[in-house]
């Protein structure tokens, strides 16, 4: 199976990967998947309260090329957006960004719903009603 | 520098296999069938010399090979075969859950055909127990399948006490000798195999030829024939010949008679020394199954909290592998071998398979090993689990969610 220009772009050079202190307020972290499945992703958001905006993204993954592919798009296209944005990210969007085979869209969906938890973990940190809640798959 | 590792999905052709093959697709065009004129003679001939080559790799008579087109259709024909001809004595089938889906998926359709399957566990090692096996062969047993040794992990089964028990119970043996065959002694009439079946193309042979000893000695076995036409074969595998193929098949086990076991010894250092190089240099490295009864070429590892597919990912330019990773296969389940072993799902996802051959140099394992260390360090640093692992979190508390 070939991999895409893209995933492979991602894969080699991977964007945002690190870890942001959990322990801050500011700081939101979603942790899905699980090593039995052969996927982990913790992806992490940094949030200016005052703007409600992400202004800092971070990303570690255990998983395929795709995974991590995945991972490294969401921090990237997380960067900048405000909350509300950000939970408009479709894991469709990232199958088309990256052409991912139909074997592989689960990959994206776990970007999905790391993005959502580390909204949610945000969110709840600071007493805001949560708008979304990572998907069950 | 392009460095080929996965010599146990298939082996490279020896040139002078080729080199003995190259005359029968020009000068030596015949079919082995045609009687009648010289173009017939020099194929049969061609065929008759490759069988007794192969014959005397595996101290047979030459009559007690039967060509096919791989050690997939020889699993076929064997199980298949045995039940058909067998089935008035019994319906009882046993093999073991380590076995390649060529078994496995065969014994499984014969369900539909009525008859019993057991399928044996093995233990961490990937060994059968003897006893057990014992213990489930009953007066309906007709068929005890197991293979020399395994495609995943080498690991090699205690053949001849298989052998033995087989004998004593009066149940024939069949094994899928596909991994052993060239590589390591497999005299079939020592052990007590009354059924082997392999293929050409993980000896330094040509693909799209393979063979199935069945013994026409105490005891004659007979099997029923899969493939109806012009009864070729003995009857027992109808169908033209590939003559250039077995010419090649038969060239490869000569050249396995005379040299495997200078190549087992030069491999197994090799191994070793490509083992000991990744296991010191990196933490949580674990060797999966039995090290002492396994194949001299092959090694299977998990690298801890570091993905298989991904992993290949950053060297699958210049090193070919293969894993029991979940994204490997399209079925999204880790290696079923491994996880029959008694690895967590997580180690099962995490290994990687390195069959070295016949053309493996050492420059190339110390270049794979390089590549190795790089690429597992590098994933690790990526991975969220082992920061988690590193941080001295139990990893077996964490609340994960299922997807």
């Amino acid at each position: 199976m070939a991999y895409s220009e893209k995933v492979l772009e991602h894969f080699q050079h991977p964007k945002n990967v690190g870890t942001l202190d959990k322990s801050k307020s500011t700081v939101g972290t979603g942790l899905v998947g699980a090593p039995e499945c052969g996927d982990v992703m913790r992806l992490q958001i940094e949030v200016d309260p005052s703007t409600q905006t992400i202004i800092d993204a971070k990303f570690k993954t255990f998983g395929c090329g795709s995974a991590i592919a995945s991972s490294s798009l969401a921090t990237e296209w997380l960067k900048g957006k405000t909350i509300e944005q950000a939970l408009t990210i479709d894991n469709m969007d990232i199958v088309e960004e990256l052409a991912l085979p139909p074997v592989k869209i689960h990959c994206s969906v776990l970007a999905e719903d790391a993005i959502k938890g580390a909204i949610a973990d945000y969110q709840s940190k600071n007493g805001i009603a949560v708008t979304a809640m990572a998907s069950s798959h | 520098m392009r460095v080929y590792l996965d010599n146990n999905s298939t082996t490279p052709c020896d040139p002078r296999v080729v080199d003995t093959m190259v005359p029968y697709f020009y000068q030596k065009p015949g079919n082995s069938a045609s009687r009648n004129h010289p173009f017939g003679w020099e194929a049969e001939e061609g065929v008759d010399y490759a069988r007794e080559q192969i014959a005397a790799l595996l101290k047979v008579d030459p009559k007690e090979i039967i060509f096919t087109s791989g050690a997939t259709e020889s699993d076929n024909l064997a199980i298949k075969g045995v039940f058909e001809m067998y089935r008035s004595k019994g319906n009882h089938i046993i093999t073991v859950t380590t076995e390649h889906k060529a078994v496995l998926d065969t014994c499984d359709k014969l369900t539909e055909a009525g008859a019993e399957i057991t399928y044996l566990k093995v233990a961490e090692d990937g060994l059968i127990d003897l006893a057990e096996l014992e213990a489930a062969i009953k007066s309906t047993t007709i068929l005890v399948s197991v293979m020399w040794a395994n495609n995943e992990t080498g690991v090699i089964q205690p053949m001849k006490e298989i052998g033995d028990i087989c004998e004593k119970h009066g149940v024939l043996f069949m094994s899928d000798a596909t991994q052993a065959v060239g590589k390591i002694p497999t005299y079939p009439k020592e052990i007590g195999v009354h059924l082997m079946a392999w293929t050409s193309h993980k000896m330094y042979g040509p693909k799209g030829v393979g063979a199935l000893y069945v013994s026409r000695k105490s005891p004659r076995v007979k099997v029923t024939a899969q493939m109806d036409g012009g009864g070729h074969e003995r009857g027992m595998r109808s169908g033209t010949l590939n003559v250039p193929g077995i010419v090649g098949f038969g060239k490869a086990a000569e050249i396995a008679r005379l040299e495997m076991h200078a190549d087992a010894e030069r491999l197994k250092k090799l191994r070793d020394r490509l083992e000991r190089e990744l296991t010191s240099r990196l933490e949580e490295c674990y060797i999966n199954g039995n090290v002492d009864h396994r194949m001299p070429h092959v090694t299977n590892i998990s690298f801890k909290h570091v993905e298989g597919e991904g992993l290949m990912m950053t060297f699958n330019q210049n090193i070919a592998v293969s894993s029991g990773s979940a994204c490997t296969s399209a079925s999204l389940e880790p290696s079923y071998v491994l996880v029959a072993l008694g690895l967590g799902d997580d180690l099962a996802h995490s290994s990687i398979r390195f069959s070295l051959g016949r053309f493996t140099t050492d420059e190339e394992v110390d270049f794979a090993v390089e590549k190795l260390v790089a690429g597992v360090n590098h994933m690790r640093d990526l991975s969220p689990i082992w920061e988690m692992y590193k941080e001295g979190v139990d990893l077996s508390n964490v609340q994960w969610s299922e997807h």
